[in-house]
Formats: C-alpha cells, structure tokens, sequence
C-alpha cells in the first residue's frame, strides 16, 4: 500500500493550488472543531483539581437564592467523612458601576479559618493568610481579578449592597491563585453579619464541604441531603464540579450548541474534501484508464485516490491543530469570565486525537464515492472519456 | 457589452454536483449564523415587549434586580401618592406593590431543574400588565392558587392547569394560564402578593413598584421625583430600560455562535473559489471564444463574478430553508440579573434572513473575486490553446 504513497503525494502536488485552498479551508474548519471539542471535553469530561475532587456544595434545594440556615453548618459537620465546612455568602452588590462590565465579579462572604483549610490548593504569603483572619474588614482577590483592576494590597474597595442593606468598606490584604478560583474577591463574613439588624444575620447562601476522600464524596452528598429531606428548606449537595456546570446549563442548553455546531462544521469539512477530490477524480478518468492497462487492479486505483485524500485531510488537520492549539487559549481567557471552567482551555493529546480522528474519517468518507466511480469506469470507457 | 446571466446559471446547473456541494457548504455557514441571529431576535422580541415605557419600576437605591431588590409597605404608601400616576376609573392609582423570587421546576432541557420568576401581585397589578387569560381564570386573592404564563405551560410538564405545585409552604393549585404576546411574562408565574410573601417568610419586604405614568413627560418627572424624595432612596427604571438590560442572557452564546460563524465564513470562503478556480480552469476555451466574440475582460471579470454571487446566493438560499423549521421552536437562556430563565421563541424573520442572504453574498465575492481576475487576465490565444 506504501508503495504508492509517493503516488498520491504527487497527484496532490500537481494542482497546487487546489490543494492547498482545500488544506486551507478543511484547516480552518478542524481549527475550529478542535477548539470546541476542547470546550466540550473541559466541561464535560474536565479533570477535577485534587482539590475539587474533595469539595462539595450544599445548597437550598429550590434555587441558589435563597439562604439556608446557619443551623445547618454544624449538622453537616457531624456527617462521618466531613472533615471541615464553610459558609459562603453570595454577596452581589455593586463596584463602582455596574454598566461596565468588567465591575462584575463575585464576592463572598466566608469565614476566613474553615476557608483556609477547605481551599486546599490556594496559594498566598503566610502574613497574608494571618491579616485576613485578624483584620474584620481584610478582602482577599484572586490574582486575575487583581490584574484586571489593578488592584494592590492596601487599596479600598467599596461595595454597595442590593441583597443586603449595608454598603462593605473593604482593604486588601491579600492576593492569592487557586486553580478553581478566578475572577472573585472574599470577605469575612462577620463584617456583614455584625452590619446587619439582627433579623437578616441568617446569611448562608451555600456551604462548602471538604470530605477526607474523594470516595467518600457521593456518600456524604447523599448523607446531607436525605438528612434534610423533609425539613424546611431541603437541601442538594452535589460536588463542586458538578456545582459548576449547573451554571452553565442555566445558560443556555451549550451542550446541545456544541453538538450541533461540531455536526455542522464536520459536514462542511466532509463537502469540501469530497468536492476537491470529484474535481480531481474527473479530471483523471483517463489516467485511470492508462494505469488499469499498466495492470494496476481496481482496489490499487481506489487505494491511491482514497490515500491522497486522507493525506490532504492529514495535512489539514496538522495545520488546523496547531492553530486551534493557539486560538483555544485565547477563547478560554475570553470566555473564563463567564464560563470559569474554561479558564486554562487547550489543545489536549486527546481533543487533539479526537479532531485528527475526524479529519482522517472526512478523508476517507469524502473520497469513497469519487475514487469507486473512476475505479470501476471500465478501461476502454475511461480511455475514450473526453474530460 | 455584459455577457447574459444565463450563461452562468447553466454553467452551474452542468456542474450540479459541484455547485451542490459547494453552496450546501456555505449554506451550513450562514445556517450557523442564521441561527444565532434568530435566537437573539427571539430574545430581543421577549424583551421588547414586556417594557412598556410608560411603566416605572421601583427598586432599592442601585438595584438592578426586582430578585435583589428590597421594598417595603411603608415606602410603598409614599409612593403611591405622588403626582403623575395613572389612575384606576375608581380613582385608586395604578400602582402595584410586588414580590419577585426564584422556584426550581424540572423542565425539558434540565431534569435537574431550572430556575423560575414567581411573581407576587395584586389583581390589579397583573391587570396593569394587559394580560390575556387565556386557559382557566386569575388567582384569588388570598388563596394558594397561581396563574402561569403560556410558555410555563410548554417547557415544564409538571406546570400544567389544575395540577399542584409545591414550593414555599406548600402546594399552590395553578387555576390559569396568561399570555403576554411576546413577552417575558410568559416564563414567570404570578400568585397573591400576601401569600406569596408569607410563603417566603418576608412578609414586610417586598421587592418592588410598578407604576403606571399618565404619559412619557410626566413618567420623566415622576422618575426625577422619585429618585430625588429622600425619605425612599430608590432607582427608579422605565420597564423597556429594565428589560432591555436583560439582553445579556444572549452574551454567551451570541459569542460563541459569531466566534464559530466568522471561522466558517473563511472555510467556506476557501472552498468557493477552489470551485471558481477549477469553473475557470475547466473553461478556459470558453473565456477565448468569448473574448474572440468581442467581450471584454470586465465582462468576462464580471461574469464569473456574478456566477460566484450567484453559487453562494444557492448556498443562502438552502441556508434559509435549513434553518425555517427553527421557527418559532421554544426554548430558554438564563440570566444573572434575574437568575431565572427566559423562554422565548426562535425568530427567523425576513430581516434575519436577509442578513443571511447579504452575508452569503459576502462569502461568495471573497471567493470569486480571484479567480474571476484570473480568468479576466488570459491571454486569448493561450486560452483557446489550453486543454
């Protein structure tokens, strides 16, 4: 089969520039596939963090807006396998203006000691930890925040309150990275309950949960969440990755989005191979007949006519790839301040995989009904054609 | 002399299989972009709708939310009397005191459950809205009973007229279903205030006021007014302002949708004129004998110009019809200000498609421009010589 490699190669090299707009348009096409099966692949296949793969959410059953009592931190924190929980309070509130919309970031309130020991993987100076458990009025910024409005360790930042009745007068004494954080800013908790009149000090919005096993994960969910079953308000507790992804179904249905446009970006791919090929075919019905009475046998024809679209399609997808691998980059810094799931978006050996696997199917697929109509055109049939 | 369009229109029906392939690949570009336009259009008209200008919303100071928002009886009895207010034939003023929160009905996209706006309102506020009933009858004050908008009923099997729900303290019986034309109160679900707000344990703070202005310069001055009296401390919003701010729910996927579209167009860009080359290459001794007869090399450009408007103009075409079943179909996108989902319906109108149709039209002179050149440029002599 190898044999005839440098055949198709040629065939490839005769038309110059035909081949190379097909390279050109099927490796726009697979950039772009790659790019949304890396979006697919994060969300929905993404690796936990060590540190998420131990962390759970439990929140009000009917919807995230809606507290769920202090009470419930301690009855969590007798679950067996619970090894610490932390309230989160969802603050929102405003920055500055809210019309702009960089302003918009999260802000939660936690309790700075449980929040330590549960955020596993965050990484900051120790005096820095120290000054945000001391200091009551103390924020922390995740470092992409930080650079994106430049914030510094000592600056204030003000926020006035929609949810709660109070506006936060914060500093900044801490800036830290955690792999599963972007774009957020923690306060303690207690400023805001102390701030309040004393009916609205029942804050929790979620509570985190960091179990001592990832095997124990599902247990506890279900162990919480049975344990409130029939009280007043139920809960739901799923893990922090599951957690996320809930908000981005409440999008839009981005699954079905991504399918789709991977369906069509697939056929397009499989119409452009397959007509560059018929071209290509029909303008060499005679070369074929010339090969036949050279004794090249039908499957050899087919064989070096499917071969040199693969080889196209091959040549596409490298291509493609390597600028997917650039452009999924930057689409995950874009798309990170909605979809913080896809904040390190890249070309993964798999993704990559998948995109080559599709390229090489188009190659063959496209090139199948093309390269049997030449090869079974009979010699006599083949020789007379006229082009 | 320009050479007849005919002549181009029988080139691409002779070379049906090519033209075929060809346009069906754009015509999966702009199917793609088509889609986009028509979701956010749906989404547009949804919002449009609901805001009627004359209508004023009363939030909290800096509140953007009615869900964030806070208002109370005490401030509602002051508002209630200031000038400019439409009034009721019995002389009592068109101003509704209401309280906005979220429930979690499963739906067909998400069985886990997607986040619906329960409005609490007084009979009179529902009416200030014009809503048809169409299926059964309004709430009753006083009653757990609940009207929900029509596309409720569509999206949540549970939501249909007579049967239960259970959320707040209980079941509410749904007794009818409304229909706001377009708007977004067709995915919000309205009951008694009173109930509603005991249910949800606030029975002192509501969330807003809707006011009905006379005309558009009193509801500027009652706006002014407003936002002025100290004693309130509010933002007051015209509701098409409010509404309109709720467009970005469309962000995420209107980026992603463009994103996809524009690395398409250049696709499919490239496989046009890898079509027009090989048209041009395939009639070479055409081009000679045309030139022979006397026409020029810009009609001879123009033509195959034209003839490439026109493959992609088919591509359009298809694209429209692709995307027709589209219409109309219901679905829904969730929103941070509200954090509850908007059904809305898919428009595929003529606008929409004639962005469609334009953009075709773009695809195919990218294409066709070069190779239309080339062909301009042949020599006669060596056209009539070439195979």
């Amino acid at each position: 089969m190898f044999r005839y490699f440098s055949l198709a190669v040629k065939n490839i090299s005769r038309n110059k520039r035909r081949s190379t707009l097909t390279i050109l348009s099927m490796a726009v096409s697979l950039c772009l596939l790659g790019v949304l099966i890396a979006m697919y692949h994060a969300l929905y296949f993404g690796e936990e963090t060590p540190g998420q793969a131990l962390r759970l959410i439990t929140r009000h059953k009917v919807s995230l807006g809606q507290a769920i009592p202090y009470a419930y931190e301690d009855k969590i924190r007798r679950v067996p396998g619970v090894r610490e929980v932390s309230a989160w309070n969802w603050f929102g509130g405003t920055y500055k203006d809210n019309r702009e919309a960089k302003n918009f970031f999260a802000r939660l309130g936690v309790e700075p000691k449980q929040f330590f020991t549960i955020r596993t993987q965050l990484i900051m100076p120790d005096d820095q930890r120290r000054a945000f458990v001391t200091d009551k009025t103390g924020c922390i910024i995740s470092s992409d925040l930080a650079k994106k409005l430049n914030f510094k360790i000592g600056d204030r930042i003000t926020l006035l309150g929609d949810i709660y009745p109070v506006n936060l007068e914060l500093k900044v004494v801490g800036i830290f990275d955690d792999p599963d954080v972007s774009d957020t800013l923690f306060f303690n908790a207690d400023y805001l309950r102390d701030a309040l009149p004393l009916a609205r000090r029942n804050l929790n919005s979620t509570i985190a949960i960091l179990a001592d096993s990832p095997d124990n994960v599902p247990r506890i969910a279900r162990a919480i969440d049975d344990m409130f079953a029939e009280a007043s308000p139920p809960t739901k507790t799923e893990s922090e990755a599951q957690f996320a992804l809930s908000f981005v179904s409440f999008i839009g249905n981005i699954k079905l989005f991504l399918i789709s446009i991977c369906a069509a970006v697939t056929f397009t791919i499989l119409l452009v191979s397959g007509n560059t090929m018929a071209m290509a075919v029909r303008e060499r019905i005679r070369e074929v007949g010339v090969l036949k009475t050279l004794g090249f046998t039908t499957e050899k024809i087919l064989g070096i006519i499917v071969g040199e679209a693969i080889t196209i399609a091959f040549v596409g997808g490298i291509v493609g790839l390597v600028f997917a691998a650039l452009l999924s980059v930057a689409v995950g810094k874009i798309a990170a301040t909605v979809v913080p799931q896809l904040h390190n978006l890249s070309m993964t050996p798999i993704t990559a995989g998948i995109a080559m696997g599709v390229a090489v199917a188009v190659g063959l697929i496209s090139s199948l009904l093309p390269a049997w109509n030449a090869a079974r055109t009979n010699i006599l049939d083949s020789l007379r054609y006229a082009g | 002399m320009a050479i007849p369009i005919s002549y181009n229109v029988r080139n691409l029906v002779v070379r049906k299989t090519t033209t075929l392939m060809t346009a069906a690949g754009i015509a999966m570009t702009v199917a793609v972009l088509l889609a986009v336009l028509g979701l956010v259009s749906g989404l547009r008209t949804a919002f449009a709708e609901t805001g009627d200008p004359l209508r004023l919303l009363v939030l909290r100071k800096g509140g953007n939310a009615e869900l964030t928002s806070l208002f109370t009886q005490e401030q509602f009895q002051i508002v209630k009397v200031f000038p400019g207010i439409a009034t009721w034939p019995d002389g009592s003023p068109k101003a509704s005191l209401e309280v906005v929160t979220i429930i979690n009905l499963p739906n067909v996209d998400n069985p886990e459950g997607a986040n619906v706006t329960l409005r609490g309102v007084s009979l009179r506020g529902a009416e200030m809205r014009k809503l048809k009933i169409i299926n059964g009858r309004w709430f009753r004050p006083g009653q757990r009973e609940i009207t929900v908008g029509k596309s409720i009923v569509k999206r949540y099997p549970q939501a249909q007229l007579g049967k239960q729900l259970k959320f707040g303290k209980g079941y509410w019986t749904i007794v009818g279903v409304m229909d706001g034309g377009q708007s977004a109160v067709n995915s919000e679900i309205f009951g008694d205030a009173n109930q509603v707000s005991s249910d949800f344990n606030r029975p002192d703070t509501y969330s807003s006021a809707l006011l009905q202005a006379t005309d558009e310069v009193t509801a500027a001055a009652l706006r002014k007014s407003l936002e002025a009296d100290r004693r309130l401390n509010v933002t007051v919003w015209t509701e098409r302002e409010y509404y309109a701010a709720q467009m970005v729910s469309a962000g995420p996927i209107s980026f992603l949708g463009y994103f996809v579209c524009i690395i398409m167009a250049v696709g499919s860009s490239f496989a046009a004129m890898n079509t027009m080359y090989a048209a041009v290459a395939r009639r070479s001794k055409e081009i000679g004998t045309l030139r022979i007869l006397g026409f020029t090399r810009g009609s001879i450009l123009l033509s195959f110009f034209l003839e490439s408007l026109l493959l992609a103009l088919v591509g359009g075409i298809l694209a429209c019809i692709i995307v027709l079943p589209l219409n109309n179909v219901t679905t829904g996108l969730g929103n941070f200000i509200t954090f509850s989902e908007t059904s809305f319906n898919f428009r595929i109108g003529p606008v929409v498609m004639i962005i469609g149709l334009l953009f075709s039209l773009i695809l195919g002179a990218l294409g066709g421009l070069l190779p239309a050149r080339q062909a301009a440029q042949k020599e006669i002599l060596t056209a009539l010589r070439e195979a």
